[in-house]
């Protein structure tokens, strides 16, 4: 570590040129976090699901709906510990600037099959006694500047009208790939509102053994084969990637941005050692003269490579990570846990390896094999 | 006096490699910034061509899309009856009351992966209703047969979509008949059949939404105020053309957020390039500089002249940007639209004026970035230079 004084002194050249250089890598690295946040973001929610836990759809799509009735017949099947069920609302708040997903749930099976959704037990108690009330994500109290008790209106558009509930609840997910701005109302009410038409959009089911998933989802799946609504059952895990899939593909558009943003400050960072390489000949000339060897000189262009680099990467990386924990970012709900993985810093540590490889290898191999005679006539 | 752009051109020879750096940078920022609005335009583009401006789109009064709407057959021969709507060459009124449901598709080789594909019963009209709308292959579906035809866009997306195939959905076989083109738009990448046969099979004697030709595409107003004032329906009435560009609002600004917030960062980093470039071309021609200003140029001229420079440079970079784009152009990709939860196939659109933009928008950062540098060099002591 003897030259690091060296290498030190020679960044310090060319401040404006370091600082310069360092902010480019790092604005890269943060942009390169970013972007992959979104992906790795995304699988997670493909991954989440509990493998104890399936979800019945109607076969023909999403968007029906099942009987209600379904759910003795689902309960009374062996390997099957609860069943609940849910409704998408699909209602409006205000104006809709910001969207935010209602389900009407059964809510003692529902907060049973989900202890992920943790709220202070005096609030569930609430929530089972009234009817009318509903509980919504701590996220979506602070958004609106909502309280307990007090009344909020919804507008339904699958249902139409205008909906009040009391705010009896408040939950924080213990799992980050559930989202922390739902409001979930009790689905006894919604059947008594709109006249008791006897409907589920979807079942979950509790199972003993993760091991039968596959065989009960198909005893479940024959049981309704032949009746006016047949349906799909699955883990729940295939249940949440069908949807991450629905993105498209993001994984290409991300991965290919990030690919031009790591090159073009490849090009910048490469071309400012370049130029401070070029400038320094005469110097390595006489630092040759004076005894130090190729190898060390090839050391020293690469040392001050890898500073600015990795400082850049540090800054970069860092900030990203501090960014998106302070602000609890979400992208409004549709990337819920958004927070830079661990797995993501060690990629970005190692695109700082390859930058610094790429625009120091050439100028250290160049300042290494300088013949001495020929830069020192260049020296004045 | 102006120094005459030459010199800096050949200045710029001078020095390829840093110069080509530079500029590749910047030209990377600019394709970036060309990709990521041409999404953004050809997902915008794909829905606002949807609906005309000749057409209303009726759905159940509170329905904010045709999958949450509901519109009974009482209603729709009432809508039918209005003398708003216009009468086609045969003498019929010219509506289409119109089933709307989503099927999951499996995409080909991938049993994971699912799109909500939009399936819409039509009736006979609605082929002289959506005027843009065309059969470019085989014949359309015949009434009280289990017949299909299939939008243009995502036709090989999914299998089965080639014209006598089967497509099994809503438990039963359809057969693919024809494919339909509608000018590049969202219906492009829907799935057509006889509403009548499709009620049965989905939500029972419901239609979801009605579409009509105005009489007079002018009195839109007033045929929405009559038929939403009509006591015997509930009823939103939107022009078609507004209600399905207001469907891709939402994810359009999205990603015209995304792209102008990620080409920004970029910027700073290619500007940062451009400064060093700068800086290192004025140290390394003090002396140069230093005689222009003792010839008697203007620091003013050198300034511009620097400036011009780096404008040059970063142009560069634009042209490159914009031809390592261009080959997106036309590219299909598709992506659920979460305002109906519908998947929507469209291509990049690189348009003339995108790709000026992109172009501005290198020179801009070359101006940007030249500037310290080239005030730098208006403002060098000419006797220590010139040393």
């Amino acid at each position: 570590m003897s030259h690091f004084r060296l290498v030190l002194a020679n960044l310090g050249r060319h401040k404006r040129r370091t600082v310069l250089t360092i902010l480019g890598v790092a604005l890269a690295l943060f942009l390169f976090a970013s972007l992959r946040t979104v992906v790795t973001t995304i699988e997670a929610a493909a991954q989440f699901g509990s493998a104890r836990r399936l979800v019945v759809t109607n076969a023909t799509g999403i968007v029906f709906v099942l009987p209600l009735a379904y759910a003795n017949r689902l309960r009374a099947l062996p390997g099957v510990e609860g069943v609940s069920w849910a409704n998408w609302f699909g209602g409006r708040y205000q104006d809709n600037k910001r969207f935010f997903a209602q389900f009407a749930v059964d809510a003692e099976s529902y907060l049973d099959l989900y202890p992920e959704i943790v709220l202070p037990e005096d609030q569930k108690q609430a929530f089972l006694q009234d009817r009318g009330s509903a509980i919504v994500g701590k996220r979506l109290l602070e958004i609106f500047g909502w309280q307990l008790g007090q009344n909020v209106t919804i507008q339904g558009t699958i249902f139409p009208g205008d909906w009040t509930f009391t705010i009896r609840g408040v939950y924080t997910p213990s799992d980050r790939a559930i989202n922390d701005d739902m409001m979930l109302f009790r689905h006894d009410y919604m059947e008594e509102r709109i006249g008791r038409p006897g409907i589920a959009g979807w079942y979950v089911l509790r199972i003993s053994d993760p091991d039968q998933a596959a065989t009960i989802g198909k005893t479940v799946d024959d049981m309704f084969r032949n009746s006016s609504s047949p349906t799909k059952t699955g883990t729940e895990q295939a249940f949440n990637a069908s949807f991450a899939t629905m993105w498209g593909n993001v994984q290409l558009l991300m991965g290919t941005i990030g690919m031009a943003v790591v090159f073009a400050i490849l090009m910048v960072s490469a071309n400012a050692m370049m130029m401070s390489a070029r400038e320094r000949t005469g110097e390595v000339a006489v630092l040759k003269t004076i005894g130090f060897s190729d190898r060390t000189l090839f050391g020293l262009v690469m040392a001050e490579a890898g500073i600015m680099a990795f400082t850049g990467a540090i800054l970069g990386l860092g900030s990203a990570t501090w960014l998106y924990r302070a602000t609890n970012f979400n992208a409004a709900g549709f990337l819920p846990g958004f927070q830079v993985t661990p797995r993501t810093l060690i990629l970005g540590g190692g695109v700082a390896l390859v930058l610094m490889l790429a625009s120091g290898l050439a100028p250290a191999v160049r300042a290494a094999r300088l013949p001495v005679v020929q830069a020192l006539r260049r020296v004045e | 006096m102006k120094i005459p752009v030459i010199y800096n051109v050949r200045s710029v020879v001078q020095r390829p490699l840093s110069t080509a750096l530079t500029a590749v940078g910047i030209g990377l920022v600019v394709a970036v910034f060309i990709g990521m609005l041409a999404l953004a335009n050809g997902f915008q583009a794909a829905l606002a061509r949807t609906g005309s401006p000749d057409n209303a789109l009726v759905l159940r009064r509170g329905a904010d899309s045709e999958l949450s709407s509901g519109v009974t057959r009482e209603a729709a021969s009432i809508l039918a009856a209005s003398p708003h709507v216009a009468i086609g060459s045969d003498g019929r009124p010219m509506v289409s009351p119109e089933v709307y449901v989503l099927i999951p598709l499996n995409r080909p080789n991938d049993t994971v992966a699912v799109a909500n594909v939009v399936v819409r019963g039509i009736s006979e009209q609605a082929w002289n209703v959506r005027a843009r709308v065309e059969v470019t292959d085989g014949r359309r579906p015949q009434s009280g047969r289990a017949e299909i035809c299939v939008g243009r866009k995502i036709v090989g997306r999914f299998n089965n979509t080639g014209i006598g195939q089967s497509m099994r959905f809503g438990n039963r076989d359809w057969t693919v008949v024809c494919h339909f083109a509608a000018g590049g738009s969202a219906f492009e990448s829907e799935i057509w059949g006889e509403n009548e046969q499709f009620m049965p099979v989905f939500r029972g004697e419901v239609f979801q939404s009605l579409s009509f030709r105005l009489r007079d595409p002018a009195t839109f107003d007033e045929a929405k105020r009559v038929l939403e004032g009509d006591q015997r329906i509930t009823v939103d009435v939107h022009r078609e053309s507004e209600f399905y560009a207001a469907q891709s609002a939402l994810l359009g600004t999205i990603l015209q957020i995304l792209a102008v917030l990620i080409t920004s960062i970029m910027a700073i980093g290619a500007v940062f390039g451009a400064v060093n470039t700068m800086y290192a071309a004025v140290a390394s021609r003090g002396p140069e500089i230093a005689v222009l200003l003792t010839l008697g140029f203007h620091p003013r001229s050198v300034l511009a002249s620097f400036l011009a420079e780096s404008a040059i440079i970063a142009a560069a970079g634009g042209v490159l940007g914009g031809l390592l784009a261009l080959p997106i152009n036309g590219v299909v990709t598709s992506t659920t639209n979460w305002a109906s939860f519908s998947e929507v196939a469209f291509s990049f659109r690189v348009t003339p004026g995108l790709l000026l933009s992109g172009l501005v928008f290198a020179v801009v950062m070359g101006v940007v970035g030249g500037f310290f540098p080239a005030r730098h060099a208006a403002k060098l002591p000419v006797v220590q230079a010139l040393r």
